[in-house]
């Protein structure tokens, strides 16, 4: 699957289809500068965690999804959003917390799998399959962010950061950080 | 529409899965810098990072549920011993290596199971939480499996280890498989799950992991329960003197 395809999965199209049919774009449009934490070329559109935004009667109401459940910058993430409604006048903002459907990493935009891979970190593919795993998959490899080279090979199932695996490439050398695939 | 018996019923499930969540990701954080490895430091964190958020997740919806001005944070700092209801299994010592790992595919294999029942929980809530919960334990029980392999068909020392920490976790599994009066009503109103129909599969799915990694299932049949009642071992007041130091110190105090 390339990833052309994969920005048409029924999830992301589900996910897109919030902003698409909102009746306040500009809103999507001015927390697009509100980035990952952790991965701080990402918006968080781009991750797929900011899921609706709805005006409730003068009130911002913010749906995110954690991609995982313990992810500590959730709690970052809602003051950045905030402050940046704030510094433009939305004084009234409330957030909820999006739990079905659950975060998957096919919500990540096209844009955003892109820019992840310039960052150095290999975005996630759903046909790889890691450890002990008895599906008929075929077997893939994740190629490497900084070389391209596909001879690599996974170093530990977690990374940095729960939503990362630790891989290595075996051409140029280099470790980087597997965005998994959920 | 849920009538109020069985909404202090859903608050009390809330409570003890969260309490569940709680101890053995507090278990597991004790490996935090005492792993074999770096990267295995790394994954063991992980997994009890994930353990921590689904416990936010069970307690949020109680504090939610009991709607007196408790806060998750309340559940898990500030109740009792004898008030916590977490299975046995999950409070049990990080042991050694191999210890932990028996100890996580044990369980890994029983979230499954659960967790995809309680995905079809009638409470939106509940489910949301179990679709959540059951992409991680996807993952843990793949690295768990992965381990316990290696381990048990590794080298003797190894494979010793393994096996007694096998036998020894043995008798705090049944536990996971039987319910009390609480549990019985949500299973019958299909808000909870009937976990004693989860054993067969259980059973069937240990016996092979034992076997392909070599190890053998225990036929010494004995069981220790008590934690749903609040009757535990004496490893979780101890975990639980380290876990509440601070909010029993210094009440509500915040990062």
């Amino acid at each position: 699957m390339n990833l052309a395809d994969r920005e048409q999965s029924s999830g992301y199209l589900a996910h897109l289809k919030h902003r698409e049919t909102s009746d306040i774009p500009r809103l999507w449009d001015l927390l697009d500068c509100v980035m990952d934490p952790e991965i701080p070329v990402l918006s968080l559109w781009d991750l797929g965690v900011l899921r609706n935004i709805v005006d409730d009667h003068g009130t911002i109401v913010i749906s995110l999804t954690p991609t995982y459940t313990g992810c500590p910058a959730m709690d970052v993430m809602r003051e950045d959003l905030q402050s940046v409604l704030y510094e433009n006048g939305y004084k009234n903002v409330r957030f909820e917390t999006c739990l079905s459907p659950a975060w998957s990493s096919d919500f990540i935009s096209l844009q955003g799998r892109e820019k992840m891979q310039q960052y150095g970190i290999a975005p996630p593919n759903p046909d790889y399959c890691a450890g002990t795993c008895s599906s008929s998959k075929p077997v893939v490899s994740i190629a490497c962010p900084h070389c391209g080279s596909k001879h690599t090979k996974q170093v530990s199932e977690f990374g940095s950061t729960a939503c990362k695996a630790l891989h290595q490439c075996l051409s140029c050398l280099e470790p980087f950080d597997y965005f998994k695939s959920i | 529409m849920k009538n109020s018996t069985q909404q202090t019923a859903v608050l009390e499930y809330a409570i003890r899965l969260g309490d569940d969540a709680t101890v053995l990701g507090h278990r597991i954080c004790e490996w935090c810098s005492n792993a074999p490895f770096l990267e295995e430091d790394l994954a063991l964190s992980n997994v009890a990072l994930d353990y921590i958020g689904r416990a936010r997740l069970f307690y949020g919806y109680a504090a939610e549920l009991a709607g007196d001005g408790r806060s998750e944070d309340d559940f898990a700092y500030m109740r009792d011993e004898r008030e916590f209801s977490n299975l046995l299994i999950y409070e049990l010592p990080r042991g050694d290596f191999a210890y932990s790992i028996v100890r996580q595919v044990f369980v890994d294999v029983y979230s499954l199971a659960f967790l995809t029942k309680l995905q079809q929980s009638s409470d939106a809530t509940l489910s949301g939480i179990a679709g959540k919960a059951i992409k991680e334990t996807k993952y843990h029980l793949r690295r768990s499996k992965d381990w316990i392999l290696r381990l048990g068909d590794g080298t003797q020392e190894s494979h010793d280890r393994t096996q007694k920490a096998v036998d020894a976790l043995w008798g705090y599994t049944h536990e996971m498989f039987e319910l009390d009066a609480i549990e019985q009503q949500l299973a019958d109103a299909g808000i909870g799950v009937d976990s004693t129909a989860l054993k067969a599969d259980w059973l069937v799915s240990i016996k092979a992991i034992l076997q392909e990694a070599t190890l053998s299932l225990p036929t010494e049949e004995w069981a220790v329960r008590g934690g749903r009642s609040g009757y535990h071992t004496e490893n979780l007041g101890h975990l639980l003197t380290e876990m509440q130091f601070l909010q029993r110190s210094l009440p509500g105090q915040e990062w």
